[in-house]
Parts: C-alpha cells; sequence; structure tokens
C-alpha cells in the first residue's frame, strides 16, 4: 500500500495518567476515505486516544502523522488547522454564541476562511446537518441532539481530512441515532475518512468498514467488522467488563 | 439565507455616532473647562468599561488587576515629560507604552486559569503599586504632580487634554469595535465559552488572548494617562487602586457584559450617580451597591442586555444573523 494513502498514523502511542498506563504502544495506520470503528469497554483508553490523535493531550511517547507529516510536536488548534476535525463525547458548545457564530469561528479558524467563503462553508455544514433552521439560536439552549449535531457541524467547518468523533451516538434515542448516522454516512461517501469511537456498536456498523477493539489500552482485535465482533478475545473483554 | 450584520438601525445609529463625536469635539467653544474636565472623566470610564468588557465580556478574562495598566499609564507621563517630551505627546507614548509592558505580563498570568487569573493580575498590579511606592524619583508614596503641562494656559490646556481624550476615546472605540467585529471576536468568545473547545476547532488560544490583553492594556494606560493630564497629581495608592476594578465591573455588569453598547451605557450611570451623590460620603458607595444589586437581580443581562432581548435591536453590530430567519425567531 503506498504512504501516500494513509490519512493517519500512529506509532508508538503511550499514556499514564499517574500510575494508571492508559495507553500503551497503540500503532495504528487509517487509509484515506476509510471508515474505521473504534470499540472496547469502559476505561479501555478510547477517548483518550482520540486527545492523542487530535492534540489535545500530549503522548508520553509516540508520533502521529497526517498524510505522512509528523504532527507529533503540535498542538489541538494547529492539527486542526492541518485537518483533523473532532467532536466530543459531552458536547462542548459556546454557549454564549448563536450556532451560526459557532460554526463560522470554526471556519474562520480550523479552515482558514475568510468573508463570504467562511459564510458559504458554514452555511453548508449547518445543512449538512440540517442545523439551518437552528442558525440564529443561542447554543446553550439546545437540547443534545442539537448540541451532539452542532459538535458535528462544528467539526466539518473546519474543512477536516480526518474526523474523529466520540461516542456521537451516546444518550441518543433510536431516531436520533439515525438521523446521525445518516448524516455521517453522507460525510463518509463524499470521501471524508472517519475514525469513530462509539458504545453504541449497531449504529457503527452501518459505517465502519474496520473495527478495531481496544482493551486495557492496547488493541487487541482489528480488522473486518464482523471478524472483530466474532473475535473471542473481543467477546471475552466485553463480558469480562460486566458491559 | 444570507449573513447579516449591519441593519438600518445600526447603520443610522454609527452615522449619529460619528455626528455625536463633532459635536463633543465641539464642546470646548462653548462650555467652560468645568464642562470638560467632567465630560473627560466620562470619556475615562467609557474607555475603561470597554476594555474590561473586551477583556472578561468577550474573551472571559476576568482581570482585577487593569489597574496596574492604569498606573502605568500616569506614571509613564510623568516620566516621559522628565525626559523633555511633549506632555500630550507623553499621553499618547504613555498607552503605547502600558501595551508594550502588557507582553511580559501575559506570559506569567495566561499561566493562571479563571479564579487564579483574576488573582494573578491583581498581584501585578499591587506589585507595581509597591515598586512605584518604594520610588523616590517618582515621588514614592506621596506621588508627584505633572507640571509639564503648565506651559498651557489652564484654560486652554483643559481644552487641550479633553480633545486628547476624546481623540483616544474614539480610536479605542473603533479599535475594539473593529477587533470583536473581525473573526478574533469570534474566537475570543468561543475561548470565554470553553477553551478547550476552541482549541479543537482550530483558535489559537494564547495569540488570540495575548491580542486582546494588548488592547486592554492600552486602554486601561490611556485612561491613566487622561487621568494624570486631567488631574495633574498622582498617587499611587489612588492610581493603582482596586476601586478602578470595582468601577469596571459595576459598568459592565450594569450596562451588560458582552454586548458592545452596553458598557457605554453602564459608564453613563457611573457617570451621572458620581456627578449627583459624590459629595454624600459612604452614602454614596451603598448608593452604588445597591444600584449594582439591584440592576442584576432585575436584569442580569445588564441594562442594554434587557434591552435586547425586548426589542431584538443591535446599534454596534459585532455578531451575526442568519437573514431568513430572523422573522421565524421573531413569532417563536
Amino acid at each position: 500500500m503506498p504512504s501516500d494513502s494513509q490519512a493517519l498514523t500512529a506509532r508508538g502511542l503511550s499514556k499514564r495518567f499517574g500510575a494508571l498506563r492508559v495507553l500503551d504502544d497503540i500503532t495504528l495506520d487509517v487509509v484515506g476515505t476509510s471508515a474505521v470503528g473504534i470499540v472496547g469497554p469502559n476505561g479501555a483508553g478510547k477517548t483518550t486516544l482520540l486527545d492523542l490523535l487530535a492534540g489535545a493531550t500530549p503522548a508520553d511517547s509516540g508520533s502521529v502523522s497526517l498524510s505522512g507529516r509528523d504532527v507529533s510536536g503540535l498542538g489541538a488548534a494547529a492539527r486542526c488547522r492541518l485537518g483533523i476535525g473532532r467532536t466530543h463525547q459531552v458536547p462542548r458548545p459556546f454557549g454564549g454564541m448563536t450556532v451560526f457564530e459557532n460554526i463560522l469561528v470554526a471556519a474562520t479558524m480550523g479552515g482558514r476562511l475568510r468573508g463570504s467563503s467562511a459564510n458559504d462553508n458554514s452555511l453548508r455544514a449547518l445543512d449538512a446537518t440540517g442545523m439551518l433552521e437552528l442558525g440564529n439560536r443561542r447554543a446553550d439552549t439546545l437540547g443534545l441532539l442539537d448540541r451532539k449535531r452542532l459538535e458535528l457541524a462544528r467539526a466539518l467547518a473546519t474543512g477536516p481530512s480526518v474526523l474523529l468523533l466520540d461516542e456521537i451516538a451516546a444518550g441518543l434515542t433510536e431516531p436520533e441515532t439515525d438521523e446521525l448516522v445518516e448524516h455521517i454516512k453522507q460525510l463518509h461517501a463524499a470521501g471524508l475518512t472517519i475514525i469513530w469511537i462509539e458504545h453504541v456498536v449497531h449504529a457503527l456498523l452501518r459505517v465502519a468498514e474496520r473495527l478495531i477493539c481496544l482493551a486495557s489500552g492496547t488493541i487487541i482485535a482489528d480488522g473486518g467488522p464482523q471478524a472483530v465482533m466474532n473475535d473471542p478475545a473481543v467477546v471475552d473483554a466485553y463480558l469480562g467488563s460486566a458491559v | 439565507m444570507s449573513v447579516q450584520r449591519w441593519t438600518r438601525v445600526s447603520l443610522l445609529f454609527s452615522g449619529a455616532t460619528a455626528g455625536i463625536v463633532v459635536i463633543l469635539a465641539l464642546v470646548p467653544f462653548w462650555f467652560g473647562p468645568n464642562t470638560t474636565e467632567k465630560l473627560t472623566e466620562l470619556f475615562v470610564l467609557i474607555i475603561l468599561a470597554a476594555m474590561w468588557n473586551a477583556l472578561a465580556g468577550y474573551a472571559g478574562l476576568v482581570s482585577i488587576g487593569q489597574q496596574a495598566f492604569i498606573g502605568i499609564g500616569a506614571y509613564a507621563v510623568i516620566v516621559f515629560t522628565d525626559h523633555g517630551i511633549n506632555g500630550y505627546v507623553a499621553v499618547v507614548l504613555a498607552a503605547l507604552f502600558s501595551g508594550l509592558i502588557s507582553l511580559p505580563i501575559s506570559l506569567l498570568v495566561f499561566r493562571l486559569r479563571g479564579g487564579q487569573f483574576a488573582i494573578g493580575t491583581w498581584v501585578v498590579a499591587e506589585i507595581f503599586r509597591l515598586l512605584v511606592t518604594n520610588d523616590q524619583s517618582i515621588g514614592g508614596g506621596t506621588g508627584r504632580s505633572l507640571d509639564a503641562l503648565n506651559i498651557y494656559a489652564p484654560a486652554d490646556r483643559q481644552a487641550y487634554t479633553y480633545w486628547v481624550a476624546l481623540a483616544l476615546m474614539t480610536a479605542l472605540m473603533l479599535a475594539s469595535f473593529v477587533l470583536l467585529r473581525s473573526r478574533l471576536g469570534g474566537a475570543l468568545q468561543a475561548i470565554r465559552d470553553d477553551e478547550r473547545a476552541a482549541e479543537s476547532v482550530g483558535v489559537p488560544v494564547a495569540r488570540a488572548k495575548r491580542i486582546v490583553f494588548l488592547l486592554a492594556a492600552v486602554g486601561c494606560g490611556a485612561a491613566g494617562a487622561i487621568t494624570m493630564a486631567n488631574t495633574l497629581t498622582v498617587t499611587p495608592d489612588s492610581i493603582f487602586g482596586i476601586q478602578w476594578t470595582a468601577y469596571m465591573i459595576f459598568m459592565v455588569l450594569l450596562g451588560g457584559l458582552g454586548t458592545f453598547e452596553g458598557p457605554v451605557l453602564g459608564a453613563l450611570v457611573l457617570f451621572g450617580v458620581q456627578q449627583e451623590f459624590q459629595g454624600s460620603g459612604s452614602w454614596y458607595l451603598v448608593g452604588l451597591g445597591a444600584v449594582a444589586i439591584a440592576v442584576t437581580l432585575v436584569f442580569p443581562r445588564g441594562l442594554w442586555g434587557a434591552l435586547v432581548d425586548r426589542f431584538n435591536i443591535r446599534l454596534m453590530p459585532v455578531g451575526h444573523t442568519l437573514r431568513t430567519l430572523v422573522s421565524r425567531r421573531s413569532e417563536s
């Protein structure tokens, strides 16, 4: 496989919080325009992995490259400007701003757009997530589904090449989840590389072409979704954690 | 679907503001030094309110130490004029010098967040007060008076001071309007609401904060320098005093934190209360506190915030509205 098709690469990522080893020597290659799902029991280190990829938390060791460029030394803002977009598990809206302004910040800062191209891009992100009607609402008045959609719209407005989704379906009802999955499927079809952490596995399986299972900070299975779900080690990890 | 920033009301208002500035510029021809001295005090209050609002209301940087820059501005005028610089040139230079000093200070205080940042800025202000108090070359604890402006006749001097104050206020208000309207304004509000999320959408957090901190330092330095030229005398305890921060918080909360127009309204209210009750001793302070409590209880978003909620008006538009949605929102 030619290296230029590698959208995101992690080599030997490790992270400790005090005595707790959260991630241990994670190596991961994500091919451009693919959709990768990450599952694993609570405490497996999934969100920490996302934070290390996005630069929100510095890794103790290891490196991250985006399209072959080493971004290990860069913080979250710089990585975002280079094309790593992310959503947060617990939505983090800019509560004092309108929905449109939330997205506009992402377009002007992460997407480095100005003037009408920033406006147009923001409107497209609103449209792609079905939020056009909410543009003038203050973000702190939104319910959970809209907050999650705002997370997605904001990440999109930064113009990412790789999109990291952190449990975007958690806490949503079935129809709400279906709606979000449709948005994500369209984004994937449009050529975006997606890495998606999710506990709601049936939602994940509708998009992911490849599944990775994390447990206790290491990758215990990696491959086709069905093969991973049937892997005895994966079944063990889930049963063992009493999920 | 289009993005709207200016409305007819806000365009009209901006035109009217330009007219008001022109009229204000003519005041020294019609009124005496008493009036221009009072109005100069008002300009100082407006500058301070706008600067604290840009810091706390837009960027979430709740500083209770901006008096550091007020004092640096005032004392810089003395030091510059001691070196033979013209008094009014020194006022402008002092404002810029204050901004320069804010850059190394930002390296220190930006390591702190929230309440720690607030206390940290206060500590910085106290350090400057102590440094000045212990420096006999600029008058030590007893303070100094500004002699460089005595080359002008008193009436002329008061008019010149007034014009310099008006010019600086106008320039600073314009600068903060342009800054808060720009894409950086949005970035600052994002930082205020959630710093980590702001980083995740590409906001260069430290740089954005530093720019607004610099603006506020220049503004507060200008306020201190103008106060120096207006009162001609200064003591470290008063110019580096925490009461400046109390005034700033009062004006901004009363007028409307995080609105562009509110702090100006708050400055007008504080100025009015000061003129009316300043002679009444401690009852004046009781009155200020009572007004602040009453307004924040009845109008939690400040006087201007309440007006915006009620009538949906914006005179100085720093935000964005999606056009076809305006009618829909007012229906709901």
